[in-house]
């Protein structure tokens, strides 16, 4: 779909010549500050009816009856979606065909397996009547105990973890080099269930016509939401359309079609009319995936002069008792620090929860809170200062693999940011600094680092007989700036200013931009933008070099250069012709190019690939009360080329802060008698508000990376939250001496 | 839906007769009524909505003290000069309070009603058993979730903390609710749960808050809130103290001494031990740390709460050094 700009909604720094590496302004953003920007709950086709989800509120079970004639008999209410009457399937919820097709609860049976499971849809012509006839089911249960917390159930070691890493991994003799160590530490964390928490709920609107199927939900993404359901129906994908033109947030919970969504499109297929379905805040926690706790364990050994002898990482996670997904918290460990013996392993037990899913860096940031604070614990075994200590174990090479890096500016990180900071007039001890208000003060660091993930993505472009471009790919944008990245990658592809470019996304019916997720989609998509405008810029410069008219005739391709809606001579400038003459003599009204966007298998064979940064933190906390405060963060990052530097400034200050919000604020609180989570509210489901968060920099540290993709593009969207995590910990054990232990940190952790 | 009926009451009388009715209820502000009707704690069959009646927003100073109506908002308060000058206390208290859209609409008179964050109380679809919302039918706290929970009044049948900043502020500072021409201390209008933990204020049918009053005092004009919390805004209090202290002319020897707490307690707690054990004594720090130990005398924890046991008398120690400290 297009982006409807309003009229003085230019860009601010439109400009001549290249687009990319200029801070443009979103361009959705005044429709968003308007309140214009249309969101999937926002759209009500005619003769809409609403859906309201009836949530299990056992753990483990089955439910026994629900009063379906009370819930009938309330007025406005239409139709009860219960397992009974819910339509047919083409394919078993509960089937897994690959790693990434996630079980269903779709009312397939009467069965419980985690809290706030959907055991039936009401449907109604108010969302009022909807509500209440929910309320008015008033299940009744066969309750089975629930299974909860790290503990909750016998362990195993999963078959494998994140995306199919072996579970267990080992280089080198790690027993060997703990003993030959001088200096040894082990130390364990615990980090708690976390939920996405977007702000924009899950949201559908479903409208069926025959077996044409139209949605309008937030999605990150399309081609797999759409491939998904149509397996589902048993349609053919193209016949799904989807429109995701904003998210309001996704965190990895709108990366799948999530069950809810898909209990929309059937009570639509149900009742024969659109339905409109949208979550409530606590029926977030648990049908739409998060971050399950874990418990992990560091050992290290260190010689003589602080460099590691030894590391080992060991994560305790979770899953569902039905489906897998474990995060790969303890792989962490494989990427930032030199040892020559390195073992990383995961054990996992299953609860009474919903499967956890991918969320903000899963597995990234679990893992890299343990490990900073585990590198911090270890520098001052050595009596070393931190960042010393890390260049001490600087990695020329990626640790567990020996690949070289494409390009690796770390050490630029910790020097920019530790003169930002300020970091050498650090006192090695703890408790040393105190402010003027007696508050005790801490500084810590950690290292942030982010694999360069590329997936599969295409780009049709378009060259019009007016001048202008057009380019589509189905990309998402969920608050990131896709919107405004994108289109500036589509200009210089197509040699255009950008207000010349039409920019199409957000929608299913156009080429698969793959998923905004793993902090690769403006690799992926920018890179088969960038190809579809080379290939049409082909097709021109093909038109142009081989007719005699064209001032161009004779130059070849490789011999013509595209700027500002011109072809040019590359070995003379001063002849060119304009994209319309060529067109217009060609006697074509348009033409057009496509392009993919992937992972080159060769440099994926050589290279190790990771963005990396480094984030330094300043707590205050108060001697006696024990209340912690993040008084400063100040991050550098090297992440390859940068499109737009305000959107990726402000990516890195999200992240930064979802790293504050690590440390010292979100944790699901689980009731161990129900197995319910007891805060799934926003008032008591803490993230930081803006005083959590006074002074946050992130600094942009120049990167080539050659090797990557042709665009030198790595990822921005979660490195900010690792590093962050473990630097505020950290900064808080300089604060106080006090290692925390357990996440969040809490006032009842530093009262002593 | 569930329907109601809306009245927009004309006169406090004519509110006073239709919120007497049974399953009516007052509406104001709507901060707290209208979240409680969503998680189906509330279920009137009558709202009688009050925020047109006239001079009941009213903030009235003079010497003898201020008198602050039933419908003036948090915010309003929370920003009037006179109230910033001569009871910083309450300023203090209602700027922690919530979030600044709230303050905006919700009124003096609903924030002493704003009822407990005890989720268990706020979720009657999932936890059938609550003293609170249903007497007789149990507790589902004790032994579940409580980190949130009160240690001091607590009882068998109930252990909901009493979440709001305000009233910990009144209470201290001896103020009246007026219900009319009814007038009834703070510290009598919030009632202890006891074995009744459903009856939380001792408001009649067909009574209605019309006003605060607060007396002057040398002791509320040097006075403060501190309220230690999990995050600096939009967060209830970890444990909080209202303080407010008179020296003697010698400017060390403590004349008057008012102590509350909240954040701890079942209703807003007025520390009396405290305020005996140190008037007449001379203000230093040794002192005010033993003497703030007695906030919690009797204080029962029920597990993930202990910390409140610790922290309270110190935030108690710190707000009374702090008042020492001004001039």
């Amino acid at each position: 779909m297009m982006l409807e700009l309003g009229l003085n909604q230019q860009p601010a720094h439109t400009r001549q010549g290249s687009s990319i590496g200029q801070p443009l302004t979103r361009r959705d953003g005044f429709l968003k500050v308007t309140g214009t920007a249309r969101y999937a709950a926002d759209n009500h086709p005619p003769g809409m009816l609403y859906a309201v989800l009836a949530v299990s509120s056992i753990a483990r079970g089955r439910v026994v009856s629900l009063d379906i004639e009370a819930a009938k008999a309330h007025s406005g209410v239409v139709e009860v979606m219960t397992p009974l009457n819910r339509p047919a399937l083409a394919v078993d919820p509960d089937a897994k065909d690959h790693p990434f097709m996630f079980r269903l609860d779709l009312l397939q049976n009467d069965g419980v397996r985690y809290p706030n499971q959907s055991i039936a849809v009401v449907i109604a012509e108010t969302l009022e009547a909807a509500t209440e006839g929910a309320a008015l089911l008033s299940p009744r249960y066969e309750t089975l105990p629930a299974r909860v917390g790290l503990d909750g159930g016998k362990s195993f070691v999963p078959r494998g973890v994140g995306v199919g890493n072996p579970a267990v991994q080992e280089k080198g003799d790690v027993e060997a080099g703990l003993e030959s160590a001088r200096t040894r530490i082990e130390a364990a964390y615990e980090t708690p269930a976390q939920y996405h928490n977007a702000m924009e709920p899950h949201a559908i609107v479903a409208a069926w016509d025959g077996d044409q199927l139209s949605i309008d939900t937030p999605s990150q993404g399309l081609a797999m939401a759409q491939g998904r359901i149509a397996g589902l129906f048993g349609i053919a994908p193209r016949n799904v359309h989807i429109r995701s033109p904003f998210l309001g947030g996704g965190f990895g919970s709108k990366g799948m079609i999530s069950g809810p969504q898909v209990l929309g499109i059937l009570a639509a297929r149900l009742v024969g009319r659109p339905v409109k379905l949208v979550l409530r805040r606590e029926q977030m926690y648990g049908p739409v995936g998060h971050r399950a706790p874990a418990r992990q364990t560091l050992r290290m050994g260190m010689d003589g002069e602080g460099r590691l002898t030894a590391l080992s990482h060991h994560a305790r996670t979770t899953s569902s008792t039905f489906d897998d997904f474990f995060e790969p918290a303890a792989d962490a460990s494989h990427t930032l620090y030199a040892s020559p013996a390195i073992a990383t392993s995961h054990d996992a037990v299953r609860l009474d929860t919903g499967t956890p899913l991918f969320m903000r860096a899963p597995g990234e940031a679990t893992g890299s809170i343990a490990l900073e604070s585990a590198i911090d614990e270890a520098a001052h075994a050595c009596g070393m200062d931190p960042l010393e200590f890390r260049l001490r174990n600087y990695a020329e090479v990626e640790p567990m693999t020996g690949k070289p890096f494409s390009s690796k500016a770390l050490r630029e990180c910790y020097e920019q940011a530790a003169e930002a900071f300020g970091w050498a007039s650090r006192p090695l001890q703890p408790r040393r600094m105190r402010d003027a208000d007696g508050f005790l003060t801490g500084w810590g660091m950690g290292t942030a680092t982010f694999p360069a993930l590329m997936f599969q993505a295409e780009a049709r472009a378009v060259l019009r007989a007016d001048g202008s471009g057009l380019m589509e790919t189905g990309a998402q944008d969920m608050g990131q700036g896709a919107w405004t990245a994108f289109a500036q990658i589509a200009a210089d592809g197509l040699g255009l200013d950008i207000d010349q470019v039409d920019f199409r996304a957000g929608s299913s019916d156009l080429p698969n931009a793959g998923i905004a997720g793993g902090s690769g989609h403006t690799a992926t998509a920018g890179m088969a933008i960038h190809n579809a405008g080379a290939a049409v810029i082909a097709r021109l410069a093909d038109l142009a070099t081989g007719n005699e008219a064209s001032p161009l005739f004779g130059a070849g391709n490789e011999g013509v250069l595209a700027r500002g809606g011109r072809l040019y001579r590359r070995d003379d400038e001063s002849r060119g012709e304009s994209y319309s003459e060529i067109l217009a003599r060609a006697g074509l009204a348009e033409i057009e190019g496509h392009g993919k966007g992937a992972p080159d298998p060769a440099s994926q064979e050589t290279y190790a690939k990771h963005a990396h940064g480094a984030v330094f933190a300043e707590v205050k906390v108060d001697p006696d009360l024990g209340q912690i405060r993040v008084t400063r963060l100040v991050g550098a990052f090297a992440a390859g080329r940068v499109i737009n530097p305000r959107l990726v400034r402000s990516q890195y200050y999200g992240g930064m802060i979802w790293g504050v919000s690590f440390a010292l604020h979100e944790e699901a609180v689980t009731d161990r008698r129900s197995g319910r989570i007891q805060n799934a509210n926003l008032a008591e489901y803490h993230v930081p508000v803006n005083a959590d968060v006074p002074s946050v920099e992130a600094l942009l540290v120049h990167e080539d990376d050659p090797h990557v993709n042709a665009l030198g593009i790595k990822g921005v969207g979660e490195i900010g939250i690792t590093g962050t995590a473990g630097a505020v910990a950290n900064a808080v054990w300089h604060a106080t001496g006090v290692r925390p232990r357990r996440f969040p940190i809490r006032i009842e952790d530093l009262l002593g | 839906m569930r329907d109601f009926s809306y009245l927009r009451a004309t006169s406090v009388d004519a509110a006073r007769q239709a919120a007497a009715l049974p399953g009516a209820m007052l509406l104001a502000g709507g901060t707290t009524l209208i979240d409680l009707a969503k998680c189906g704690v509330a279920e009137p069959d009558t709202l009688v909505d009050i925020t047109h009646l006239k001079g009941l927003d009213r903030i009235e100073i003079d010497e003898r003290g201020a008198i602050i109506g039933a419908l003036a908002r948090m915010g309003h308060v929370a920003d009037h000069d006179d109230i910033k000058s001569r009871f910083p206390a309450i300023s203090e208290a209602l700027w922690q309070a919530a979030s600044a859209q709230i303050r905006n609409m919700a009124t003096i008179g609903g924030n002493l009603m704003q009822r407990t964050r005890c989720p268990y109380f706020r979720d009657p679809s999932n936890f059938s058993a609550c003293n609170k919302r249903v007497s007789g039918s149990g507790c589902s706290a004790i032994g579940g979730v409580t980190r949130g929970h009160a240690v001091l009044g607590t009882s068998d049948a109930c252990i909901a903390m009493y979440p709001g900043d305000l009233a910990t502020v009144l209470v201290a500072f001896d103020a009246t609710v007026r219900l009319g021409d009814r007038h009834i201390r703070v510290d009598d209008f919030f009632l202890l749960p006891g074995t009744t933990p459903d009856r939380e204020h001792a408001i009649e049918p067909g009574e209605m808050i019309t006003a605060i009053e607060i007396p002057s005092s040398a002791a509320a004009h040097r006075s403060t809130y501190l309220k230690v919390r999990d995050r600096q805004s939009y967060e209830f209090a970890a444990a909080s103290a209202a303080v407010g202290l008179e020296l003697e002319s010698d400017g060390r020897t403590i004349r008057d001494l008012r102590v509350a707490l909240g954040g701890v307690a079942t209703k807003p707690w007025r520390a009396r031990a405290v305020e005996a054990a140190l008037k007449g004594k001379v203000l230093e720090p040794e002192a005010v740390r033993a003497a703030s130990l007695l906030a919690v005398e009797g204080a029962v924890d029920h597990g993930a709460n202990h910390y409140k046991i610790e922290l309270a008398p110190r935030v108690v120690a710190r707000a009374i050094l702090k008042m020492g400290e001004t001039a």
